[in-house]
């Protein structure tokens, strides 16, 4: 790529070569800060109270997992079990409504669409705290507090707005002539929708339930206040509860946060293409 | 194409469903509920005009929020957003290449934890007895700087906020790699025959050309810093002393620990003032991204 000779002096390189060091070299103090509280919360995991009592810092003496069971059993198998549920019903009502959503938008013109799609996008800009306290009351006079839907519904209306915003823009790229040949051949719109547009839209979609999949898991708030029977609880609020429940015995508390965070890692790192073409085209933290 | 005229409708109507009935509903109830004295286990409801504002307003704590949400929104646009886009520019230099995806992936790992298991991990981090920060400082004979982080009032909220900084910077980072690789590579290629530096390339070249994602991490920084709850409710639950009170802990526990939802409506309000004018800041930078 260099053009200019002069540039490949040996001072330019030993130059180049420090900088390369020195970079890395701060790479290297980033990775261990960040790995640091990992690896300390792991090698604890392996240990009984006393000894981690006695020094955190001390490497473990044998590979017991007799915590990540005695957490299993303690409650989170059943934690496990219910933001399995939450996520899955929420997930599958996300995807398809947005997607539909996105089609009617990206595809037909007709009265008010363009207010429709702006009511739909506005809700990105409302946050969950200031719809806390009416929800609550609502989701009691339903007589759904305290069930699965009282999160599952939320979760839905709340991640719409983003989602659709995401598959719209997908949609829009999607070239028109195979539809118009697909009209031609007598299909009606919506199996236009499921034949074509669905099945070409796939990558977003990936992507797109990938991120709320990542929200859904780790919700807190409406998790905290919707649900109050421990057999109901979703694993970031059972962790909670967990430790309440432990009250000493960190050695299992640090368990239990390894196991609720071990399925975010793993579907992290198998797809992480679609993974992070989601969070960068709609850019919404938590 | 021929579609009947209501057809276009069935597509959006359950979408469109959702967000009215779960979404703008509730905040506006929010908006009533702000001028109304009422409480979790029972449906009366007294009309009390604006004092719930009025009280808010004169709440000794306030400022202690206020200043708390504000501590989070400097630290953070300092360190997740400064440092993260560093980060990102030095990962998509050459001199990272061999290992940037590595550092790359672990930079994003704590960002796929959820917040209660950050919060309950770093809580163990800064106990006192046997946490990690104390014991690495006592292993180097640091005692002197030994802490107990989160149980004093002058260090708590920075304890929280550093955190905070630990799980998110990598997801900064990832977003501004997305965009820097989207920066034409003749851009780079024709700074480079004009000799310019490294240094110079990202300065006038890559930071100028991701500006847009720079100001949607910014944007989502500042959001985030003002919807802070779980962070702050998982470690120190608002305490000591109100020390580490912001915005959200304060509104769940006016509606959950003293019943008084008509004052957590008006918190509600606050947050929805200050993040909806971001907002819409936000949507119109999206929307001119599009064009």
């Amino acid at each position: 790529m260099r053009v200019d000779g002069s540039n490949n002096t040996i001072q330019y390189r030993i130059q180049k070569a420090f900088t390369a060091v020195g970079i890395n070299l701060i790479f290297l103090v980033l990775m261990i800060l960040i790995l640091l509280p990992f690896g300390w919360m792991i090698i604890n995991t392996f240990k009984t109270n006393t000894q981690l009592f006695q020094d955190s810092l001390a490497l473990p003496q044998s590979m017991d997992f007799i915590n990540y069971a005695q957490a299993w059993e303690r409650g989170l198998s059943s934690y496990y079990k219910n933001s399995l549920i939450v996520s899955i019903i929420s997930l599958i009502l996300i995807i398809s409504i947005s997607a539909s959503t996105a089609y009617g938008i990206s595809r037909f013109r007709f009265c008010f669409s363009t207010l429709f799609f702006f009511i739909i996008l506005g809700g990105m800009s409302l946050s969950e705290q200031v719809a806390l306290v009416p929800l609550f009351k609502m989701l009691t006079k339903l007589k759904i507090y305290n069930t699965h839907l009282a999160l599952i519904l939320p979760y839905v209306a709340f991640r719409i707005p983003f989602s659709t915003f995401l598959i719209r823009a997908y949609m829009l790229t999607i070239p028109k002539e195979m539809e118009d040949a697909a009209y031609i051949d007598g299909y009606n719109s919506w199996q236009v929708f499921l034949k074509i547009i669905i099945p070409l839209s796939k990558p977003i979609l990936a992507s797109c339930a990938l991120v709320n999949l990542n929200f859904v898991w780790n919700e807190f708030i409406f998790a905290l206040v919707f649900i109050e029977d421990m057999r109901k609880m979703t694993i970031p609020i059972g962790l909670m509860a967990f430790k309440g429940q432990l009250r000493i015995d960190y050695v299992v508390l640090l368990a239990g946060i390894v196991i609720a965070t071990l399925p975010m890692i793993v579907i992290f790192m198998v797809l992480q293409k679609q993974f992070i073409r989601g969070l960068a085209s709609g850019a919404v933290k938590g | 194409m021929k579609v009947r005229p209501y057809t276009p409708y069935l597509y959006i109507v359950p979408g469109l469903f959702f967000v009215c009935i779960f979404v703008y509903f509730p905040v506006l109830s929010n908006f009533y509920y702000s001028f109304f004295r009422l409480s979790s286990y029972s449906s009366s409801m007294t009309w009390v005009g604006l004092s719930n504002y009025l009280k808010l307003a004169k709440e000794p704590i306030l400022l202690t929020m206020l200043r708390n949400n504000l501590l989070y929104v400097i630290i953070s646009l300092c360190v997740q957003v400064g440092l993260g886009t560093t980060l990102a520019i030095l990962l998509e230099t050459k001199y990272c290449r061999k290992f940037s995806s590595l550092y790359r992936n672990i930079l994003f790992f704590p960002a796929l934890m959820s917040l209660t298991a950050v919060g309950l991990l770093w809580q163990f981090v800064y106990t006192p007895n046997i946490g990690l920060l104390n014991a690495l400082l006592g292993s180097v004979g640091l005692e002197q700087l030994q802490h107990a982080w989160l149980g004093d009032k002058n260090t708590a909220i920075f304890a929280i906020i550093g955190m905070s900084q630990w799980q998110f910077t990598g997801y900064v980072t990832i977003l501004m790699i997305v965009a820097i690789q989207k920066v034409p590579e003749e851009y780079t290629e024709a700074a480079i025959i004009d000799g310019a530096s490294t240094l110079q390339r990202s300065l006038f070249i890559t930071i100028p050309s991701v500006k847009e994602q720079l100001l949607v991490c910014s944007i989502i920084t500042i959001i985030g810093a003002f919807k802070l709850f779980t962070e702050v409710y998982v470690t120190t639950a608002g305490g000591p002393g109100n020390s580490t009170q912001v915005l959200g802990t304060y509104l769940y526990h006016q509606a959950f620990l003293y019943d008084d939802l008509g004052m957590a409506a008006t918190v509600g309000m606050v947050i929805l003032v200050i993040t909806f004018s971001i907002s819409i800041f936000q949507l119109r930078i999206a929307k001119s991204g599009e064009e």
